[in-house]
């Protein structure tokens, strides 16, 4: 399995195509914020872009975080999510170490689920779908 | 209160308040310039000064913005220090999406705070903050202690800011908008000075349901429209070489103002090409939000400061209009010269191109001895960088009495000082093409004097029939077509791919199928409505005037016709005056 990666955020133009197509598409939103994938600036706009993105880490802490199992384990990294089952207590947005989970003003979380429809809208090739590298069990950033 | 009313955000400086008002109608107003000029009939003072704290500063997006590509522009709307009419000004950065994120169509200042303050809106929160102690700082600065000052939403925020320029009410000091955007031309950011006003900040922190009755639909289309903006020739034009590609071949045909518009062409216009800036300076591209061509072309600015190599480096953006203004017009033919010029005239928030060619004036002037060097203080001469570093300082600081009547603009200048023949003045100061008569006429009279008005720059390249009243009916056409553009608010390089049909496509899929029906209609109310707004704050096309060294240009076309120059201008004027007339008489 697959999972997305931002890669060469170096060359991030800042359009935020890719999270305006996350929310369009996967969250059925218009916005910025409720995508998987976040762009920020790292300190104005001349420091160069960041991505806020899930790693797709394998135990994912936000998975174990979850009392509810709406985040479980996706094999190859990552979670899978079932809204259903969520009851906004954000405890995965904590357990995450990189941040990668938003939190909406009524406490709906969005991760990204490494579907990879952001990837043909980033005019730059900033970000990917890769197989993750056998030997990274723990984890996830050593690829970037 | 209809559903097609657009939401505006009011902020009330004298109190440090915010109001919430359903204001207009989208079918008719469209949003962008539309919209901004309907916000200033309800809430300008069209009789007083440009200074009076009532007067409205209005930031306007579009019914698309946020919701195709390139719908990346905002227009501000206010009235102007440069002539004290009502004017626009476009800009782009985060501040469109910004805005629709925060919940608002239009951001309306009103009133004037009592020390200096920096003002912040979301959608959940309006404000303002004491921002006295930025008060004197450069834009850079500036933008350094808001990033501070406003923690949070990074990346999904916008920050507007003014400079000393703004502050010591140059008749052009800029609003520079995330770093390498701007408010540029006629004063919009001394309308912000004169309100203190040192920065605004929008935070875009909520989020909208897709739009339309078929969000499926919504989301092809988008699609769709994405891939033609990536996909067509407009994507290479300004994502290669961008703008700058043009200097080149302007300078072939001759229409390059150089050296104070005294040439029209010069070898050595290829030190300031765009293929120069390319290879030598580019490091990297940036974009609106919004926007995946990423037009915006940073250059980088590396400056020895002291000795031992001890050097400074610094990302400047560069385009066509800031190559021709601080590099060919006041004689700087060298890429990293022009950029030091761009980098200062930024730190000041000045409007790049009435600075290059205010100085280029200057230069001239005081090569005729007309100014002295007390006056100027330093050796202006063509290509002089480090004496337009420092002029610029003293420019954006109102150092002297000569600096400061440079900074209400060159004719100003040159009413007081002489050299009105050679102030190369259209309205404001002249943008970079000198391609001929049709152009000269249109920049002289146009809404916002700029070369985006009409297409009038292509227009003299294409046609050489001369027939006036051809040229006229096609200023007003145009400019109606761009009517529709600036207030949805598109980038004006999507035009190629927003045609009429692909727009009405846009419009029916967000909820908008009536206002679809009729654009044509409503692109002539807000052509009107402009125009209206304009004669009533004084605009009399009639008192404008092409100084003679625009009728001493030279372009590959050949020597300036004077006759016909007029009967476009006369012509113009007449249908100025029909489209402005008040309501009831047109
Ligand atoms: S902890 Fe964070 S980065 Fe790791 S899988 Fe969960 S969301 Fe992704
Ligand atoms: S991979 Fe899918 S879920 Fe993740 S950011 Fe891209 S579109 Fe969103
Ligand atoms: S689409 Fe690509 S270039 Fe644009 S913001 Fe996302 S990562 Fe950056």
């Amino acid at each position: 399995m697959k999972i997305l990666r931002a890669t060469r955020m170096d060359r991030c133009i800042g359009c935020h195509s890719c999270s305006l197509a996350c929310a369009r598409q996967v969250h059925k939103k218009v916005s910025w914020r409720t995508a998987g994938i976040r762009i920020k600036s790292s300190g104005g706009i001349t420091t160069g872009f960041e991505a806020n993105v899930c790693l797709g880490c394998e135990p994912a802490p936000c998975a174990a975080a979850c009392p509810t199992g709406a985040y479980s384990q996706r094999k190859g990294g990552g979670v899978l999510v079932k809204m259903k089952l969520c009851i906004r207590c954000g405890q995965c947005a904590a357990a995450c170490p990189v941040d990668a989970i938003y939190l909406d003003d009524t406490g709906v979380p969005y991760v990204c689920i490494h579907c990879g429809q952001c990837v043909p809208y980033c005019p730059h090739d900033c970000i990917e779908m890769r197989e993750k590298p056998e030997h990274v069990c723990v984890g996830g950033t050593c690829d970037v | 209160m209809s559903d097609a009313a657009f939401r505006v955000c009011i902020v009330h400086l004298d109190e440090g308040k915010g109001e919430i008002v359903s204001f207009g109608d989208k079918n008719l107003h469209i949003g962008g310039s539309g919209l901004a000029a309907a916000l200033f009939e309800k809430y300008g003072l069209p009789n007083e000064s440009w200074s009076h704290p009532d007067q409205p500063l209005i930031f306007a997006i579009g019914c698309l913005t946020g919701y195709f590509p390139l719908m990346s522009k905002v227009v501000a709307g206010f009235k102007s220090p440069y002539h004290d009419q009502y004017a626009e000004s476009h800009a782009g950065g985060r501040l469109a999406l910004a805005m629709r994120f925060a919940g608002y169509d239009a951001i309306v200042l009103r009133g004037r705070a009592r020390l200096p303050v920096a003002v912040h809106v979301g959608a959940r929160v309006i404000e303002t903050k004491d921002a006295n102690y930025l008060w004197g700082a450069n834009v850079f600065t500036t933008g350094r202690v808001i990033r501070r000052a406003f923690p949070g939403a990074s990346g999904h925020r916008s920050i507007m800011r003014i400079g000393p320029a703004g502050e010591t009410l140059s008749a052009y000091g800029c609003i520079n908008v995330d770093t390498f955007r701007h408010f540029g031309r006629l004063g919009s950011g001394s309308v912000m000075g004169v309100k203190n006003v040192k920065a605004i900040v929008v935070s875009g922190d909520s989020d909208l349901p897709l739009p339309g009755p078929d969000p499926k639909a919504y989301g092809k289309l988008f699609k769709k429209v994405y891939e033609d903006m990536t996909a067509t020739e407009m994507m290479s034009k300004y994502h290669n070489l961008g703008t700058p590609g043009n200097v080149i071949p302007i300078n072939e045909l001759k229409s390059l103002p150089i050296r104070n518009l005294q040439q029209t062409t010069d070898p050595d216009a290829v030190g300031i090409s765009g293929e120069k800036f390319a290879a030598d300076l580019l490091i990297r591209n940036a974009a609106c939000a919004g926007c995946p061509v990423g037009c915006i072309h940073v250059g980088m600015l590396r400056e020895q400061f002291q000795d031992e190599h001890r050097f400074q480096i610094r990302q400047v953006s560069y385009d066509h209009e800031l190559i021709f203004a601080l590099g060919s017009m006041v004689g700087v033919m060298d890429a990293s010269g022009a950029l030091a010029l761009m980098d200062e005239v930024e730190k000041q928030g000045l409007d790049a191109m009435s600075a290059g060619v205010a100085l280029a004036w200057a230069t001239e002037a005081y090569q005729k001895g007309l100014l002295t060097k007390e006056q100027v203080e330093y050796d202006l001469a063509f290509g002089n960088v480090d004496a337009y570093k420092e002029a610029i300082w003293c420019l954006g600081h109102g150092k002297n009495e000569f600096y400061r009547a440079l900074a209400q603009g060159a004719m100003v200048a040159a009413k007081k000082f002489g050299g009105e023949d050679f102030a190369c003045v259209l309205g404001q100061e002249m943008a970079g093409y000198a391609t001929g008569e049709t152009f000269f006429a249109s920049q002289s009279l146009s809404f916002r004097h700029s070369h985006l008005d009409t297409g009038a720059y292509g227009y003299d390249q294409k046609e050489h029939d001369k027939n006036a009243d051809k040229a006229v009916k096609y200023f007003v056409d145009d400019e109606r077509e761009r009517v529709i553009l600036t207030s949805l608010v598109s980038c004006l390089f999507a035009r190629g791919v927003y045609k009429k049909g692909l727009l009405a496509e846009c419009l029916t899929s967000v909820g908008l199928p009536d206002l679809a029906a009729n654009l044509d209609k409503a692109a002539d109310e807000m052509q009107r409505l402009r125009w209206r707004m304009r004669l009533s704050t004084g605009y009399e096309p009639e008192k404008t005037s092409v100084p003679k060294r625009f009728l001493e240009v030279e372009t590959w076309a050949g020597k300036m016709d004077p006759g016909y120059l007029d009967a476009v201008r006369a012509g113009y004027i007449k249908a100025i005056r029909e489209l402005g007339a008040p309501r009831g008489e047109s």
